[in-house]
């Protein structure tokens, strides 16, 4: 078994892989585009490493690199990739497929995507051993059986008999993993393998992971923009920014003292436990990355770093250093001023805010239903003439939101908030009960029929930024349609001043108006997409996820711009998201909803407190944090969400609730139970015994610095 | 329309305009297919000045490519059994294919969007009543439904603009309601959906023309399909009436001399066409391939 | 499954009466015009009257379509007016014809397709991909109309190896059909080629390929078991609509090489007003295409897992 077996007598501590000065570039009509540059890494046997940075930074790259499965465009331009000793360059084609797949095995974010659709789930993990060690194929399938079972998967016989699109999104994953471990492989290269999936299956499945590299020994590769997965999971980090690895070392030594200002600036813009809108506000850093042949010259962070010295930050490449520290040797950072720099003292100098006082009731939902029906299309269903299915989207839907209001709706996929969202925009109407702006009640009343005044006063900012903006249109004639469209302006120069003003507004230069979409990056298009919506002076905006596309560090700088233009005026902000962190971080109230129904509501301190719906509890132990010293429960959810199609009888969470108390939670709705005043659960379980809930997360006291700086340590 | 005025400068268009035509000179392929297509357009418009000869006249029977004329100039492709020159005939002959190509192609695309938009958007009734229809008339074999409408109808110019409009429109239709139906799920649909935006607005100005990709790449093929139509009819004698030349007609009068000893006859006008649709095919490839880079 | 079968099914014989229903239009929609091309141009109108009372056509339309449909359906087509015979005489011959000459086609055109199209896609951009696609679009270019004549000047006057007409007049000859078959294969191989290559350039760069190369499994490995397998689902469809083209070729090609087929019989039936041939041969045109038509959807659904097992 070549290359595996040999590995035993080199010892435990010898590196699996060892890559330095590694340089790889893909080549465009444009010329040579340098992707990743001067990357060093090693990774000892059994150690999981993580590769952080935001998109194309050349994380992914990495790893293609080492698998060697750059495209056709793509290639190694200098360095070294060795495993297990043996320079990867000096292999033949046929020996790194020999080693794809048994010694180097590769997991990536879109499961679905990544099995192949027309073969069963038992062909594509028999043929692995099959192709690489020869075995008969009642071999391969126990083998394969076996390893589904350690991944946990409930059925392993049923499962192998089903193709891909059969089974749900976690489980496709766990095949994937399966299929990745199936030949033991040495080395595992994972890449955004969670970022597809929900938070509580995401929990899982990081949990899974975690425990099957420590079982096996096998080493990791973890690749993800997400700081908080990479504490669960890895051993050390590296933090790349625009194809270098900017600063790496042991995960609680970068956590704690990061030094190089990129990675500083990134633990920022994350909304940690302890950040706080008014008193402690996200930093979201300056500027763009910039593009790979448009880096400057000296230190790429330079144009976006606030500790940017002149004449030498901008002079010849920086070369990564030692920091040297007790508790971390390894610990290096690629700056020049890193030994200069007080972090803590640039950070104590940012404003504070003033609490917004929340007004008269604006947005009042009383008891709405949306319920959807669904075509029965087989012929059995059109001669018997059955009542149709039903799909109930929203199922008694009730909360109301203040002037100034930030009232945050949380779920994962399926939960309804995005039929909530249609229903308010009037893009939908509701089967029942009322939406009141105003007095007014909207929810009846479609698009069509609303008044311009209705139209403005209630407006929206979408999710995908790629999406928001009508590509053919130049921005600044998107947005003069709406001001015309609200009867704001008519008259041509001051339509255009007014254009100019919103982008005053959102901080755009006022040339962006005369740009395509195509033109802007992500951040960007989220900006005017947020300038649309406040081009008639709306009462209530509806924010669907408007920072889940885009990265930390533009996140930051959006969520903030929102706020601020919220906080001007005044308006009611309905925040989509399944992000727990953000939600915590800007909402007043908080509404908890799963398949449809709403599970908990409160104040944003009562919900993120015990007593907890059980749901709130998982859901609140499944989000990543980015902070070594909280602790946190773990509670992990068995299954997956069931179709809203088909949702359970009684309680919707019932089939997942580790708390579930017997059969009355599958037969009977649940009660809602006033905990406080607006803090409602719905829940079988008394509320006392709620209470006596542990808190699932804990944020040591400490005194207001911002994450990272450690006074602890 | 005329919000587009405000900020978006004429000019804008002008540029995107300028940089289809840029990006189309990265495909080499395109850029041959373009010219074919471009050559044949001028040497229609300029009839008159290019055609050594009256296409009708009979000059010399049974002349080989490159014959003089005793009274002066050459028949460079020959002439046919009825001694007209055949390089006249085909360059008379394009004009009459590319007018009728075009008129045939733009009138039947204008049917299929408006259908193609209005099932994709609205859906429901309306769209099962177009996608019926257009799935009734898409199950003729095209040729078959051609065969019938000019012989019950007749053959002029008129008839075979209808029947391509007939033929074809269901086709550009299905192309549209699928981008239709794809791009009604963008955001920026529902964004204009809450401002109260009309439907006509909506599909008009907000989707059409980012469905102008696809559809300027099946607008050549279909010119080219068109072309290949319009002589088809011609060849089985369904086509325009003589004695003005049509290529497919030209083909068919000559075809019996092509193993009687004079194959020129036919296989220039033959030749015509194939280069005509080449360069309509090879456009729509370039085209495409050039839309798929960005 | 079956629920999806019947339902397509069910469409398909509601597209046929309507289909049906426009033929009839056209063709029996006004009763003098049948009278006339029965009768001749020198019929009298006394005449023309006479024979419509005496053969029924003054009753209502919606009376006379029923009665043609159920007609029709027990096999009875109705008297040639110009060969003065029943259609169902001269018709199934034809027909027969038609099928040799379409069934060959069809079979090395195919075959030509599917393996330039994957050789193509394989490796997209490579020179083997830009050789081929050219190729293919080169010959999609040339109707049948036009190869016909060319081919004829090439292989019939020049090089005199075959013969210029397909008459079959001597009986059925292979030789004969050599001709007819290369034209409508080289217009329309092209298009399954390049709907092929583009379905196999595609499931090239899709992730799970990518999974089987880094898997480890042989590149023959991956291309036959994890590419075709998704590549060609797409293309079937394609090539059952063909056949509905494959038709309209036959028109064209028939009338070109003089061959005793359906789409020449079609041809002449039109232009010369031969009622019940048109509405013979018209029917059996639209009910093969949409035939295939409903064959291929179903098809695509039965190949593909992720539609049969929902």
């Amino acid at each position: 078994m070549s290359v595996t077996e040999h590995a035993g007598a080199s010892g435990d501590d010898a590196p699996v892989l060892e890559i330095s000065g590694l340089r790889l570039s893909y080549y465009t009509r444009a010329g040579e585009i340098p992707a990743v540059m001067d990357f060093d890494l090693t990774v000892r046997k059994g150690e999981s490493v993580g590769l952080v940075g935001e998109s194309g930074c050349g994380k992914s790259t990495v790893a293609n690199g080492i698998m060697r499965y750059m495209g056709r465009n793509g290639g190694i331009v200098g360095g070294s990739i060795r495993f297990k000793g043996r320079d990867m360059s000096e292999f033949s084609e046929e020996e790194i497929r020999r080693i794809r797949g048994r010694d180097i095995a590769m997991i990536y974010q879109e499961p679905m995507a990544s099995l192949n659709p027309s073969m069963t789930i038992a062909r594509q993990l028999t043929e692995v051993p099959m192709v690489h060690e020869g075995v008969s194929e009642e071999e391969a399938r126990r083998r394969a059986r076996e390893m589904l079972e350690a991944v946990h998967i409930p059925d392993p016989n049923r499962l192998m008999a089903s193709y891909p699109h059969q089974v749900s999104g976690g489980q496709q994953q766990r095949v994937v993993i399966a299929m990745a471990l199936l030949s033991r492989p040495a080395l595992l290269l994972l890449d955004e393998p969670t970022t597809a999936l929900d938070v509580t299956v995401e929990a899982g499945i990081v949990e899974l992971i975690a425990e099957l590299s420590k079982e096996a020994g096998t080493s990791l590769l973890y690749i993800s923009h997400n700081l908080g997965l990479m504490l669960e999971v890895c051993d050390r980090i590296c933090v790349m920014y625009s194809g270098e690895v900017v600063e790496e070392g042991h995960i609680d030594s970068i956590f704690s003292w990061p030094k190089h200002p990129y990675t500083h600036g990134l633990f920022g813009c994350i909304p940690l436990p302890h950040a706080d809108k008014n008193a402690r506000p996200l930093v979201a850093i300056p500027g763009q990355l910039p593009l790979p042949h448009q880096r400057p010259t000296g230190c790429y962070f330079g144009p976006r770093c606030s500790f940017f010295e002149p004449g030498r930050c901008d002079g010849d490449l920086v070369a990564m250093e030692s920091v040297h520290t007790d508790d971390d040797p390894a610990h290096r950072v690629r700056c020049l001023r890193w030994n200069e720099i007080d972090h803590d003292a640039a950070v104590r100098v940012e404003e504070t805010r003033e609490p917004v006082s929340v007004g008269e009731t604006v947005l009042e939902v009383d008891n709405m239903r949306k319920y959807y029906e669904v075509r029965e299309t087989s012929l059995a269903a059109l001669v018997s003439r059955g009542s149709p299915r039903q799909v109930k989207a929203n199922e008694q839907i009730s909360f109301r939101a203040g002037e100034g209001e930030t009232v945050a709706i949380v779920g994962e996929s399926g939960c309804g908030k995005s039929t909530f969202a249609k229903v308010l925009m009037g893009l939908e109407t509701a089967t029942e009960g009322e939406v009141r702006l105003d007095g007014t009640d909207l929810g009846s009343i479609p698009v069509k029929q609303r008044t311009p005044e209705q139209l403005a006063s209630l407006q929206m900012v979408f999710q995908n930024p790629n999406d928001t903006l009508n590509p053919s249109h130049s921005v600044g004639a998107q947005i003069a349609r709406v001001i015309r469209r609200f009867g704001i302006e008519s008259e041509p120069a001051r339509v255009q001043q007014q254009v100019f003003r919103l982008l005053d507004t959102v901080k755009l230069p006022r040339d962006f108006a005369s740009r395509k979409p195509r033109q802007l990056s992500g951040g960007q298009k989220q900006r005017i997409g947020i300038a649309r919506a406040f081009a008639g002076n709306p009462k209530t905006v509806i924010a669907d996820e408007p920072i889940s596309a885009l990265d930390v560090s533009v996140a930051a700088a959006v969520t903030e711009l929102l706020m601020d233009i919220q906080r001007e005026h005044r308006t009611t902000l309905l925040f989509i998201s399944h992000d727990l962190s953000a939600v915590r971080y800007l909402s007043d109230r908080v509404v908890v909803m799963y398949l449809g129904q709403i599970m908990e509501r409160g104040s944003t301190e009562e919900v993120f407190a015990p007593p907890y719906h059980p749901y709130t509890e998982a859901l609140l132990s499944a989000v990543p944090i980015a902070d070594p010293e909280v602790e946190k429960r773990r509670i992990v959810l068995e299954g997956n969400l069931p179709s809203p199609l088909d949702p359970p009888k009684g309680c919707p969470f019932s089939t997942r609730c580790p708390r579930r108390l017997g059969s009355i939670c599958d037969t009977d709705p649940p009660p809602v139970q006033m905990n406080a005043d607006r803090h409602a659960i719905a829940c079988h379980i008394p509320l006392e015994e709620l209470r006596l809930v542990e808190p699932v997360i804990t944020i040591p006291e400490r005194d207001a610095l911002p994450a990272g700086e450690g006074a602890t340590g | 329309m005329t919000d587009q005025t405000t900020t978006a400068a004429p000019d804008s268009r002008l540029m995107t305009a300028a940089r289809s035509v840029l990006l189309l000179r990265e495909s080499p392929v395109g850029v041959f297919g373009g010219l074919i297509v471009l050559t044949f357009m001028l040497l229609a418009i300029f009839a008159p000045l290019v055609a050594p000869f009256d296409p009708n006249a009979t000059i010399l029977p049974f002349a080989t490519p490159g014959t003089a004329n005793p009274e002066g100039g050459i028949f460079l492709f020959g002439t046919d059994h009825l001694g007209r020159d055949i390089l006249s005939r085909i360059i008379w002959g394009g004009q009459r294919v590319l007018f009728y190509a075009s008129a045939a192609t733009i009138s039947a695309y204008v049917v299929g969007i408006l259908m193609g938009l209005a099932a994709g958007y609205f859906r429901g009734w309306l769209d099962e009543v177009i996608s019926f229809v257009a799935n009734v008339i898409l199950s003729f074999p095209i040729m078959v439904l051609y065969v019938l409408i000019i012989a019950k109808f007749g053959a002029s110019g008129i008839n075979i603009i209808f029947a391509v409009v007939f033929a074809s429109s269901p086709g550009i239709m299905r192309i549209v309601r699928g981008v239709t139906m794809d791009i009604a799920t963008r955001d920026y649909i529902a964004a204009a959906q809450t401002r109260g935006e009309g439907p006509w607005y909506i599909m008009l100005v907000e989707i059409l023309p980012n469905a102008r990709g696809p559809l300027i790449v099946d607008f050549c093929l279909r010119m080219g399909y068109t072309t290949i139509t319009i002589g088809a009819l011609g060849f089985l004698g369904l086509g325009l009436p003589p004695p003005d030349p049509d290529w497919g007609g030209m083909i068919t009068e000559t075809r019996a001399f092509v193993t009687g000893g004079f194959p020129h006859m036919a296989i220039f006008p033959a030749c015509a066409v194939s280069l005509l649709v080449l360069g309509f095919n090879l456009l729509a490839d370039g085209l495409r391939e050039v839309s798929l880079r960005d | 499954m079956l629920n999806l079968v019947l339902r397509r099914l069910g469409t398909m014989v509601l597209i046929m009466l309507v289909v049906a229903l426009l033929l009839f239009l056209i063709n029996e929609g006004d009763p003098r015009l049948i009278a006339r091309s029965v009768l001749g141009p020198y019929a009298q109108d006394e005449q023309l009257d006479a024979w419509i009372m005496q053969h029924g056509y003054d009753r209502s339309l919606f009376v006379r379509y029923f009665e043609w449909i159920s007609r029709v359906l027990t096999g009875d087509l109705g008297d040639s007016i110009i060969y003065k015979r029943p259609v169902n005489e001269i018709f199934w011959d034809r027909l027969g014809n038609t099928a040799i000459l379409a069934g060959v086609t069809f079979l090395v055109m195919v075959v030509v397709a599917l393996v330039l199209g994957v050789l193509a896609g394989m490796k997209e951009g490579s020179t083997q991909d830009r050789v081929i696609s050219v190729f293919s679009i080169a010959t999609t270019s040339v109707p049948e109309y036009a190869s016909a004549v060319i081919l004829a000047g090439v292989f019939v006057y020049w090089l005199a190896v075959l013969p210029g007409t397909s008459s079959m007049t001597g009986g059925f000859s292979v030789v004969e059909l050599i001709l007819p078959v290369l034209v409508l294969t080289l217009y329309g191989f092209g298009y399954i080629a390049r709907m092929t290559r583009a379905s196999m350039a595609e499931v090239m760069t899709t992730p799970y390929i990518r999974t089987a190369v880094l898997k480890g499994l042989p590149y023959r490995h991956i291309i036959m078991k994890h590419a075709l397998r998704n590549a060609l689902i797409a293309p079937f469809t394609v090539i059952m609509l063909q056949i509905n083209w494959l038709l309209s070729g036959v028109v064209v090609t028939e009338f070109a090489f003089g061959y005793k087929g359906f789409g020449a019989l079609l041809l002449e039936a039109a232009l010369r007003r031969d009622i019940f041939l048109i509405e013979a041969c018209g029917l059996a045109a639209v009910f093969v295409a949409v035939f295939t038509q409903t064959v291929g959807d179903l098809g695509y659904t039965y190949l593909n897992p992720r539609i049969r097992f929902k």
